[in-house]
């Protein structure tokens, strides 16, 4: 019994930090209309920049995520600016084909960098732990779900109490009307893929301190995130929140009564009989005749 | 006009030569597995084009469907204790079946969302197979992987023929189903689901029906496919029978190619297959990565509909100004797409107008 509260707690700490990077895809999604398949890697990219500042420049993790997550913002505007504004046409497939091939040199280009070595983010607080009810809970738990109620805390104000934050919502609503309206979609696209991406670099620092990683680990990352967006209902801010939360403590709980081997395959499985019962997902909407 | 069509098929039946004598002109074993690779690839590549180009439903897990296929084989060759040589052959056809038996379901959950979370789903599918393959142990043997008959008398100058032949073989089956699809009345349907769903449900076709038909076609080839490669490289293991680059690389030869079309996932794997072939070699797995992804953004950027199609455009322009230029002053008027409609809307417009010309 004691196990089964560990891991339910666990969950809930992680699964806020897989909020982070899931409510990025969710913003990305309902904004622009486009899956950015290589959010796993972006995550991944996001956790080796906090090993290098750890590492060189010994700044804190923490810290650090003052320099990685502007830096990431900027990779997120260039990718937009670069990749995915020049596509007009079919604009959703291309720009999953897209995504796609910017995971692949992500990829490439760490395992060049930092060859394909598992790492592990290292500061006091991974490596502390302070008694809870029986078990030991490290303070990297705590810490990444206090920083993952921050950002998305700050998210929350962006989107509800700011006037970018209207026209954010606008053009989630109705991309063509929010243009009529006079909001300048392209520039709303451009800043919501940087925040997208500057969310999943903070995920990624949080990811690499309780677990090893290498660049290969994107591609276990992008399952679950997609997986997770499509149990929230794809362009659901709170569908994502619930389903990261929901599917870390299944998982958790899984690896507890059953074996850790199947813990992910479960989630796997109960996404596909969700998709049977409610094919939009938990909180999205019904998808209509798109003109 | 029968003067092209016999050109046509003089040219067709040409490269069809070509392609048969290939392994008696080439005997290093070198060129000849990477004329396998392509083979297999081209014909991985139509039979992905049968379900997502035609009914433009992108599938980015057909690597399930693959792994499938060469797990089924080496499972059916380990159990039944078949030795190495031309037997494994004659259950590739079973292989490539219980690949489309486990794309019912598979598909018919997929089905069931629209154009977007399909993608997604599909993907997320290829992970769940991929999980699988690891943690069914006693089926799959997990990450140790698994042997197949290994054909102890072929020679080594020998040994990549009967695979050729037999790629080839499907390579050739798959593109009979792909032009069988395109000119059949059931092809048509495909094509009016990527148009436009909605409508063509209204127009009496069996959307549903179709959808999920294609789907399993397309699983049976890439089935096929998967376990041909499996016995070509004699053992497999999780990560490279379920491989997410497998689903990128067909679908970027399709795109190179020209998807929807029936030659262009052949030209794409032709172009790409002995290019990747060689990058590995000569740059190593990361540096390939790097330069296939870069490909792979300048491909779809510069060409999002393809080699194909493109060139057909050119053509069809130029023949068409020389005719326009004899008709004196009937030049049609280009049609505006109306100023008011979203930018969205009038390249989705356009998109189907084009596309209506080409295909």
């Amino acid at each position: 019994m004691g196990l089964i509260i560990e891991a339910i707690i666990t969950g809930i700490l992680t699964g806020g930090v897989y909020a982070l990077m899931a409510s990025g895809l969710t913003l990305i999604f309902g904004v622009m209309d486009i899956i950015n398949v290589g959010q796993g890697a972006i995550v991944i990219l996001g956790a080796y920049l906090s090993y290098v500042l750890e590492q060189r420049l010994h700044i804190d993790l923490f810290v650090g995520l003052l320099i990685t997550m502007p830096l990431m913002f900027g990779l997120g505007l260039l990718i937009e600016w670069l990749l995915i504004r020049p596509i007009k046409r079919d604009r959703t497939m291309l720009s999953i084909l897209i995504t796609f091939g910017v995971a692949l040199i992500i990829e490439g280009i760490i395992n060049i960098v930092f060859s394909a070595d598992y790492v592990q983010l290292h500061a006091w607080y991974v490596t502390a732990s302070f008694p809870v009810g029986g078990f030991y809970l490290s303070y990297i738990y705590i810490f990444g779900f206090l920083l993952a109620v921050v950002l998305l805390g700050g998210l929350y104000l962006l989107l509800y109490r700011t006037q970018f934050g209207l026209s954010l919502r606008a053009s989630m609503q109705n991309r063509a009307a929010a243009e009529l309206i006079g909001i300048d979609v392209e520039r709303v696209s451009a800043i919501t893929f940087g925040i997208g991406i500057a969310l999943a670099a903070a995920g990624g620092m949080a990811f690499g301190a309780t677990t090893t990683f290498n660049a290969g680990s994107a591609y276990d990352l992008i399952s679950r995130l997609l997986a997770i967006i499509i149990f929230g209902g794809m362009s659901s801010l709170r569908g994502a929140l619930i389903a990261s939360v929901g599917m870390l403590v299944i998982e958790d709980v899984t690896a507890v009564v059953w074996s850790p081997v199947w813990a992910s395959t479960v989630f796997f499985i109960l996404l596909v009989i969700i998709l049977l019962v409610r094919p939009q997902g938990l909180l999205g909407q019904k998808e209509g005749r798109k003109q | 006009m029968s003067n092209s069509k016999l050109l046509q098929s003089t040219g067709l039946l040409l490269l069809l030569a070509m392609a048969i004598a290939f392994p008696l002109l080439f005997s290093n074993p070198a060129i000849t597995a990477i004329a396998v690779f392509t083979l297999l690839f081209a014909a991985a590549a139509t039979g992905w084009n049968i379900f997502s180009g035609y009914t433009g439903y992108i599938a980015l897990g057909h690597a399930a469907y693959f792994g499938i296929g060469a797990y089924a084989l080496a499972i059916m060759c380990q159990d039944w204790h078949i030795p190495g040589g031309y037997m494994p052959f004659l259950l590739v056809p079973v292989a490539g079946l219980l690949a489309a038996i486990a794309a019912i379901p598979l598909g018919g959950i997929a089905l069931r969302v629209r154009r977007h979370t399909f993608v997604v789903i599909t993907i997320a599918m290829f992970f769940i197979l991929q999980l699988l393959a690891y943690n069914l142990r006693n089926i799959t043997n997990g990450s140790t992987g698994m042997g197949l008959p290994i054909p102890t008398d072929w020679s080594g100058d020998f040994f990549n023929t009967p695979f050729y032949y037999v790629a080839l073989a499907v390579l050739l089956f798959a593109i009979a189903i792909s032009w069988w699809v395109r000119h059949s009345k059931y092809g048509l349907g495909l094509l009016a689901i990527r148009d436009d769903e909605d409508r063509a449900l209204g127009l009496g076709v069996h959307v549903e029906a179709s959808k999920l038909s294609a789907f399993v076609i397309s699983a049976f080839i890439v089935g096929m496919v998967g376990a041909v490669w499996a016995y070509f490289v004699e053992s497999i293991y999780p990560p490279v029978a379920f491989d997410a680059l497998f689903d990128v690389a067909v679908t970027l030869m399709a795109f190179l190619g020209g998807v929807g079309t029936i030659a262009g996932p052949i030209l794409g794997a032709l172009l790409l297959e002995p290019t990747q072939q060689y990058f590995t070699l000569q740059f190593g797995q990361n540096y390939y990565l790097v330069i296939y992804g870069a490909m792979f953004l300048v491909v779809i950027l510069l060409l999002p509909r393809g080699v194909i199609p493109t060139l057909t455009e050119y053509w069809t322009r130029l023949v068409g100004t020389r005719f326009i230029a004899s008709a004196g002053d009937l030049s049609p008027t280009p049609i505006e797409p109306g100023f008011i409609a979203s930018e969205q809307a009038s390249s989705k417009e356009e998109q189907t107008r084009e596309e209506g010309i080409n295909l």
